[in-house]
């Protein structure tokens, strides 16, 4: 049987995690369909009808699924379940919130946070913060998996267009209602999915000291994170958390200023390419899985990274 | 307003887990247990709401072994009033805890039920969401703020983009953020006095719950090492490496 992908938008454009889930899913099988649930969102029905892999799109469009309320998406999920032997969707905020839902309603035990597919029925994701991988294997006959994606290639997005099939909404469910998403709007890259993300921990000090991680940041064209500590310490928002409760993040170039590397916040980054870890505490753990430790003052090193960046880019100019 | 608490046990979060040797799973035996980090949120919003006088009695429920008593006498030295323990000795998966928690719910009445967004050993992120579904109640998950505004709540939500504010009827889920509140310790006093509150024990069997595990789960692995870096003894050999050796900038 067929899987069906859930499409995680914004009513114009894809979010991005829809086009590795799209990858996953055709892992699993290669007649992969893509629901999307929306208001207005004839654009990114139309941008997920030129996936690669998706060979079919369902549009199901209310005023009531303008805000991904999952409480209204799911029940249009499980109505179209019955032709699909597969429910995959992204694990982040948005799989998180929604699939659990869709699971319950289909009596079916989820599988979370998948890094692998091994076979139709069987998957491989991390527990404990990333500090084991289990293999599990599903009983159920219809499968809901939420996949991590940055353990996933981004799928291309130049593919012929699929057919839209247009179907009718569910019900509203009126006791939960949408107020307001305040959302971060940055020119940066975006923090799941920079080739270079530049951290910052406790070590920090202040919101206002977060600057030299901003100006590192903008020298090589990085995306910001930040420590559960900095964000419970108030120095940056919460959306730049990286951590087992934060974001997974897999760059090339990891720098982690004033970062002591918590369990926490290593599941979230350690399986980032290259990882530099600048701390004055030589004993810290972040520098066990350093592959670059440079024990010093951030106060003094961050400047000093700058400036060494900037006669790089003297020098190759 | 009567609010229910989920509260799990689990290995304390500063233990270095490890993987056993015969691949079966994680070795739990002598290891530091405690209550799921983001359970002590739940309960610490819980007796606020009640110190606030919105609430009228915070009920702890867990489900485990005999000894996940220990984190439901711990959620009553902090406040809740009574607890309530659903043993089982065997593994079950966020879908059977949602369907016991279901039945406590149908026999408690709750309007509010709490618990953490996740728990930090299987990473699941499933229950709360399950539970609400199964009641077909409103959810509100990851929620870093929780107001109480007439018969309804507004809860701030933390999403990847940044924050989302929903409003919701009770009764109503919620599933709590590491950031909603910071939970106080348990006074000694508090300790002493928990031990003379009631915890009702239930047997998982009697609810008339199918709670067999959907999920088998083959083996249990140690994560790849990272091979061991080098340090570096001053910034301009840092930037040198990452150029010529790592070719990432």
């Amino acid at each position: 049987m067929s899987v069906l992908l859930i499409a995680e938008h914004n009513n114009k454009e894809l979010r991005p995690f829809t086009l590795n889930a799209a990858t996953a899913a055709s892992q699993i099988d290669n007649d992969v369909h893509a629901v999307i649930i929306g208001n207005n969102c004839e654009e990114a029905a139309k941008a997920l009808s030129k996936l690669e892999f998706v060979k079919k799109v369902i549009q199901v469009e209310a005023a009531y699924y303008e805000n991904f309320v999952a409480e209204n998406f799911a029940p249009v999920i499980v109505k179209l379940a019955n032709n699909y032997s597969h429910i995959i969707s992204s694990a982040n905020t948005f799989g998180k919130n929604l699939m659990p839902r869709i699971a319950a309603a289909l009596d079916t035990s989820q599988i979370s946070d998948i890094t692998k597919v091994i076979a139709p029925d069987t998957f491989l994701r991390p527990i404990y913060a990333g500090n084991a991988f289990a293999t599990v294997k599903s009983k159920d006959a219809k499968k809901c998996v939420t996949i991590r994606p940055t353990s996933f290639d981004a799928c291309e997005s130049s593919g012929e267009s699929a057919s839209i099939e247009k179907t009718e909404a569910s019900e509203e469910f009126t006791k939960t209602k949408f107020v307001k998403r305040e959302e971060v709007k940055s020119d940066r890259p975006e923090l799941g999915t920079a080739r270079v993300v530049v951290s910052g921990g406790r070590g920090m000090q202040s919101g206002d000291n977060f600057k030299l991680i901003t100006s590192l940041a903008d020298k090589l064209n990085a995306a910001i994170g930040a420590s559960r500590a900095a964000v419970d310490a108030g120095y940056i928002s919460n959306d730049h958390q990286v951590g087992q409760t934060g974001k997974v993040v897999v760059p090339d170039l990891y720098i982690a200023v004033g970062i002591s590397g918590a369990i926490q916040h290593l599941a979230g980054m350690k399986e980032s390419k290259v990882i530099v870890a600048i701390n004055k505490d030589g004993e810290a753990p972040i520098f066990s899985i350093a592959d670059y430790g440079l024990e010093a003052d951030l106060f003094e090193a961050v400047p000093q990274f700058l400036e060494e960046l900037n006669k790089l880019n003297t020098i190759q100019k | 307003m009567k609010i229910l608490v989920a509260v799990k046990r689990v290995i304390d979060y500063n233990v270095q887990i490890r993987v056993k040797e015969d691949n079966s799973g994680v070795v739990t035996d002598n290891v530091k247990m405690s209550t799921n980090p983001p359970d002590d949120n739940a309960i610490e919003e819980a007796v606020k709401i009640k110190e606030a006088g919105k609430a009228t009695e915070v009920v702890a429920v867990s489900i485990g072994e005999e000894k996940a008593q220990e984190t439901v006498r711990k959620a009553l030295a902090v406040g809740a009033d009574r607890g309530i323990l659903v043993k089982t000795e065997s593994v079950v998966e966020p879908l059977s805890v949602s369907k016991l928690l279901q039945k406590i719910v149908e026999k408690e009445k709750p309007d509010l039920v709490l618990m953490g967004k996740q728990a930090i050993d299987d990473d699941c992120n499933q229950t709360g969401q399950m539970l609400s579904a199964l009641l077909n109640w409103p959810q509100a998950t990851f929620a870093s703020k929780i107001e109480i505004k007439d018969g309804k709540l507004e809860v701030t939500r933390e999403i990847d983009e940044g924050l989302e504010t929903i409003e919701i009827n009770v009764p109503a889920i919620v599933t709590c953020d590491l950031r909603l509140n910071e939970p106080r310790y348990a006074s000694l006093p508090n300790i002493m006095k928990a031990k003379k509150k009631p915890i009702e024990q239930l047997n998982a069997s009697d609810l008339g719950v199918d709670i067999s595990p959907r999920i088998e789960q083959i083996k249990v692995e140690e994560p790849p090492k990272r091979k061991a870096g080098i340090k570096v003894s001053s910034v301009s050999e840092l930037v040198q490496k990452l150029k010529n050796e790592a070719k990432v900038i």
